[in-house]
């Protein structure tokens, strides 16, 4: 019958008027910036470095390999490496970046600069509400910008934060069960040329009775 | 009990008795002219209120039947989107084209608005309040809005401008095509009343059999006639889905294209007034105007209930807005004349044919019948004259 | 189809109707009323009736191509998201699959099944949305639109949550997938597969019957299937024509011999099937996300092999294809042994459907012509690149 079909979208957008008053299904909207969605805990979106401790230049863990800078798509990333080294959160000698500039208005939110480090130093954020008014320098981040603590990072991301604390512990462990290894065979070794040298001196050094 | 009614029955008048009040101040061969005056001032104040009111509740209906909010924040809940509306309108530039006819540029967006709302004159708004009652009533409304057809091909005319012009001429077309049916589907109202004056159409239908009025809608010829007038006013306002002449996807942009600031809003304004009166139209013709649905109700003022019937009308109309797709300009005026026409005709019939039938139960039953039976009949050989029609999908094996 | 049915056919040509008429030339765009991007047609008209239409893209050309061949396999991968904007995980697998041909990488079974589960997924969204947008040409204030959006969001949050990003999504790597699925994902994706078919009962009680829409959409722009397949068109528009080629299929890529879902086909080859024909998959790929989910196995997501940086194939060729929401998305890789390739190339459904826009449109009413080119289902992105 001519105008059924009609009559049935009719039905159809009436349930959605009347729903929307009833239900969260039916209105959706979400009134932004008054309230907000919970943030999904996965989501990405501009770089930042990651230090330990309190001090960021101190505890920055990147060591300026520039793996990201090479393996970014579209190239927003510059570093300038150190001259010199200087020890970073566990006290070996690293050489640090002396720059580290993300452009992000370059960025395309890609993750793959997080997916090469090979040093857990940079992640992505979750900040964006980013937009200034300085249309020059503004969205040029420098490394002072860029770095923020180990628990901001726990803070986004809490399940992957502790899947890079659990794996970087990892490494830590076995770094220094190594170390002690390989500490006390330089030990034992000494000692064992230590005991190879003692008995051509004693004859030499005991008096007569 | 009686000081109850009587406040009922002042609440019912109070425009009236205020009317007269106002008037009682000035000389008693001035007091005619005082109040008209006092009545157009009231039309024009109340109908453009309706109309701000439209416009905050056209976007948030289409808003929540999508889903979504609509304008809230203007003032609370979005109320005073219009008047922010309306200084944007009012603070835009009014460009005018240079080779355009400025007189006529000028006088399209007034004739519309004048001629709208001359069209108020006839409506029966409450008991006894009705601005002319004029014993041809509906010719006058008719005639009138005939007239606005006159300033939307003036629009088109004055642009100078290819396109506007091919934009006016079809909405022209589109326009006096459904005035037919329209007039034929009001006829039948006419026919059963024996007079043209909107006061005696009212009036006939303000009886009660029980508690059920005898509103025109609920008879067989009635309904029909409602249905036809309402699609041909759908098509008469350009309101969706008969409103490809103001699309936006259409290629010829509209006869309003070369409008901007004010007299865009004179026209929007016109539009929605117009769609105001006709939908007042149907509501006087069709059902019962002032009267109340059910006996027990009647003491609720009668322009209480008139406005009532109109915001139900004006929400029917923006449902339709939000759910149907616009048809194209061919298949409307085939619609028209190939549909509408056949059944107002066929309506004329059925509407004498209940006349002379006498009063029972088998008058009800024949109407009935052969109304359904053409409209099945008459949809289903428009459908496939087209080849239109529901289909099966195979699947591959 | 024959090579001679080729060599004989010629578009029709339409006279203008009175001697001495003469046409009217407009320019549809590229500011569009319509939401597809920045597109423009050059159109001519005898009165109502469409004489001769000229497509002009080419104003988001982003030089994707180029791009791809002076940076790395991996750093083309985020700029594939961005070919078909609504359906980059689709577009992600496509350079995946070129790319694994050519280095004979293989990819466990957990990828594969969360390859499927990401593409059926991304496939419904698409064409939910290609409905929404048919519709808002046709007039009908949006309101198909923002319920197909509704559904939508509900689909890009798993994927947020999944790979970071709603649209932009870089998440196939060359050998698997980049990540493993966040705890609880698989449920949070069957609540919202047990909850679309009612949303598709919902739009096709709002569409399917609507008498307006069938008189707009019956019989407009008919694809006749010898033209279809004679000029490549792929993906549903061929389907509508009545031509049984769906690449998931014939090419058996995947896994998705393991799962049983029906190919729909059209008869007449117009709007109105291709509509159709879009509600009738995305039923399909929810039968597929219901079989898919049942048993997801666990295991590792990678092929060991595969390498994330150095990565450098064999010298070869390789061309890559799936089965796109749009059409046949296919990736031509050519390495000479370097970190990037020698030639890459993509092949783009949304242009190669465009080409037979003029045939479609012509003898039409000009008010027909935004909905045909509606129902071809274009993205600007990938018809630029």
């Amino acid at each position: 019958m001519l105008g059924e079909g009609m009559l049935k979208g009719l039905a159809e957008t009436a349930k959605n008027f009347a729903g929307s008053f009833v239900s969260k299904e039916r209105m959706t909207t979400v009134q932004y910036p008054e309230e907000r969605i919970a943030p999904i805990e996965n989501t990405r979106d501009f770089p930042f470095l990651v230090y330990d401790g309190s001090d960021a230049m101190a505890g920055l863990r990147c060591v300026a390999c520039q793996i990201c800078e090479k393996e970014c798509p579209p190239k927003c990333i510059y570093i300038v490496k150190s001259t010199d080294k200087k020890p970073d959160f566990v006290g070996k000698m690293q050489i640090y970046p002396t720059r580290f500039d993300i452009d992000i208005s370059v960025c395309m939110s890609c993750q793959i600069c997080v997916e090469v480090c090979p040093f857990e130093a940079i992640k992505m954020d979750t900040e964006f509400e980013l937009s200034t008014t300085d249309r020059f320098g503004g969205l040029l981040y420098d490394r002072e910008q860029l770095s923020k603590s180990n628990e901001h990072y726990h803070k986004i991301h809490p399940t992957e934060a502790a899947e890079v604390d659990a794996r970087l512990a990892e490494e830590k462990a076995k770094a220094e069960a190594k170390a002690k290894a390989a500490a006390e065979a330089a030990a034992a070794k000494a000692a064992a040329a230590a005991a190879a040298a003692l008995p051509k001196e004693a004859p030499a050094k005991e008096p007569g009775a | 009990m009686s000081q109850q009614a009587s406040f009922w029955n002042n609440l019912d008048q109070v425009f009236v008795l205020l009317q007269h009040r106002i008037a009682g101040y000035f000389p008693v061969w001035l007091q005619p002219v005082v109040e008209t005056i006092l009545a157009v001032v009231g039309i024009v104040a109340a109908f453009p209120g309706i109309f701000a009111l439209t416009t905050v509740l056209e976007r948030k209906g289409l808003g929540r039947m999508q889903n979504r909010l609509g304008p809230n924040r203007v003032g609370p809940l979005g109320i005073l989107q219009p008047v922010a509306d309306g200084i944007k309108s009012l603070t835009k530039e009014d460009i005018v084209p240079l080779s355009a006819d400025a007189a006529v540029h000028f006088l399209a967006p007034v004739v519309l608005v004048i001629a709208v709302f001359m069209g108020f004159a006839v409506l029966p708004i409450g008991r006894n309040m009705v601005l002319a009652n004029l014993d041809a009533g509906l010719l006058f409304f008719f005639a009138i809005g005939a007239s606005t057809e006159l300033s939307i091909f003036m629009a088109g005319w004055s642009s100078r401008n290819k396109y506007s012009l091919l934009g006016a001429m079809r909405a022209v077309a589109q326009m006096i095509s459904y005035e037919v049916p329209l007039l034929l589907s009001s006829v039948v109202a006419v026919m059963i009343t024996g007079s043209l004056s909107t006061v005696k159409i009212v009036e006939a239908q303000s009886g009660f059999t029980g508690i059920f009025p005898h509103w025109y809608v609920f008879t067989p010829w009635g309904f029909a006639g409602f249905v036809l007038f309402v699609i041909a006013a759908l098509a008469e306002t350009n309101r969706s889905p008969f409103d490809l002449p103001e699309g936006e996807s259409e290629l010829v942009a509209g006869y309003f294209t070369e409008y901007s600031g004010f007299k865009f809003a004179l026209f929007f304004l016109g539009e929605y007034l117009g769609m105001f009166s006709i939908a007042g139209f149907a509501i006087t013709l069709f059902l019962g105007g002032w009267g109340a649905p059910l006996s027990v109700l009647e003491f609720v003022p009668s322009w209480a209930w008139f406005f009532l019937k109109l915001l139900a009308a004006i929400a029917f109309f923006i449902w339709l807005r939000g759910t149907l797709p616009r048809l194209r300009q061919d298949q409307l005026m085939n619609f028209a004349w190939k549909f509408m026409l056949p059944m107002t005709l066929l309506n004329l019939v059925v509407a004498g044919a209940w006349r002379f039938l006498g009063d029972g139960w088998p008058r009800w039953v024949i109407c009935s019948v052969v109304l359904l039976a053409a409209y099945v009949l008459l949809g289903r050989v428009l459908m496939r004259n087209q080849n239109l029609g529901a289909r099966s999908y195979r699947y591959a094996d | 189809m024959s090579a001679t049915a080729f060599k004989s056919y010629r578009p029709p040509v339409i006279e203008p109707s009175e001697e001495g008429d003469e046409l009217l030339e407009v320019a549809m765009g590229p500011h569009h009323p319509s939401t597809h991007g920045v597109f423009r047609m050059d159109v001519a008209l005898d009165g109502e009736r469409v004489v001769k239409l000229k497509p002009v893209f080419g104003y988001l050309h982003r030089n994707h191509e180029k791009i791809a061949e002076t940076a790395s396999y991996l750093a083309a991968m985020p700029y594939t998201d961005r070919l078909d904007y609504f359906c980059s995980l689709t577009n992600n697998w496509a350079y995946a699959l070129a790319v694994e041909k050519l280095a004979g990488l293989e990819v466990p079974e957990r990828a594969q099944y969360i390859r499927v589960i990401t593409a059926e997924l991304t496939r419904i969204q698409n064409h939910a949305s290609a409905i929404g947008f048919l519709l808002q040409e046709m007039g009908a204030s949006g309101t198909p639109l923002m319920y197909a959006f509704r559904e939508r969001e509900k689909i890009l949050d798993l994927f947020e949550e999944l790979t970071g990003s709603r649209m932009m999504c870089n998440y196939m790597r060359f050998g698997g997938c980049r990540v493993e699925l966040p705890k609880g994902w698989l449920e949070k994706v069957k609540t919202v597969v047990d909850g679309l078919p009612q949303f598709i009962d919902e739009t096709e009680a709002l569409l399917t019957g609507n008498e307006i829409l069938m008189a707009r959409s019956q019989g407009v722009g008919v694809l006749k299937p010898d033209l279809a397949v004679n000029a490549g068109i792929t993906g549903p528009m061929l389907r509508a024509a009545g031509v049984n080629y769906d690449i998931r299929k014939v090419d058996h890529y995947g896994i998705y011999d393991r799962f049983k879902f029906r190919v729909p086909l059209g008869d007449h080859g117009d709007i109105y099937d291709r509509y159709m024909i879009r509600v009738l998959e995305a039923r399909e790929s929810v039968e597929i996300l219901k079989q898919a989910l049942k048993d997801v196995p666990a295991g590792p997501i990678m092929d060991p092999k595969s390498k994330i940086r150095g990565f450098r194939p064999k010298v070869g060729e390789a061309y890559g294809r799936i089965e796109a929401p749009k059409g046949e998305l296919g990736f031509y890789l050519i390495s000479d042994g370097t970190g990037n390739p020698y030639r890459y190339r993509v092949r783009p459904p949304s242009l190669i459907n465009l080409t037979v826009l003029e045939d479609m449109c012509l003898g039409q009413n000009v008010a027909d012509v935004v909905l045909i080119f509606g129902s071809v289902d274009i993205v600007l992105g990938e018809v630029d690149r």
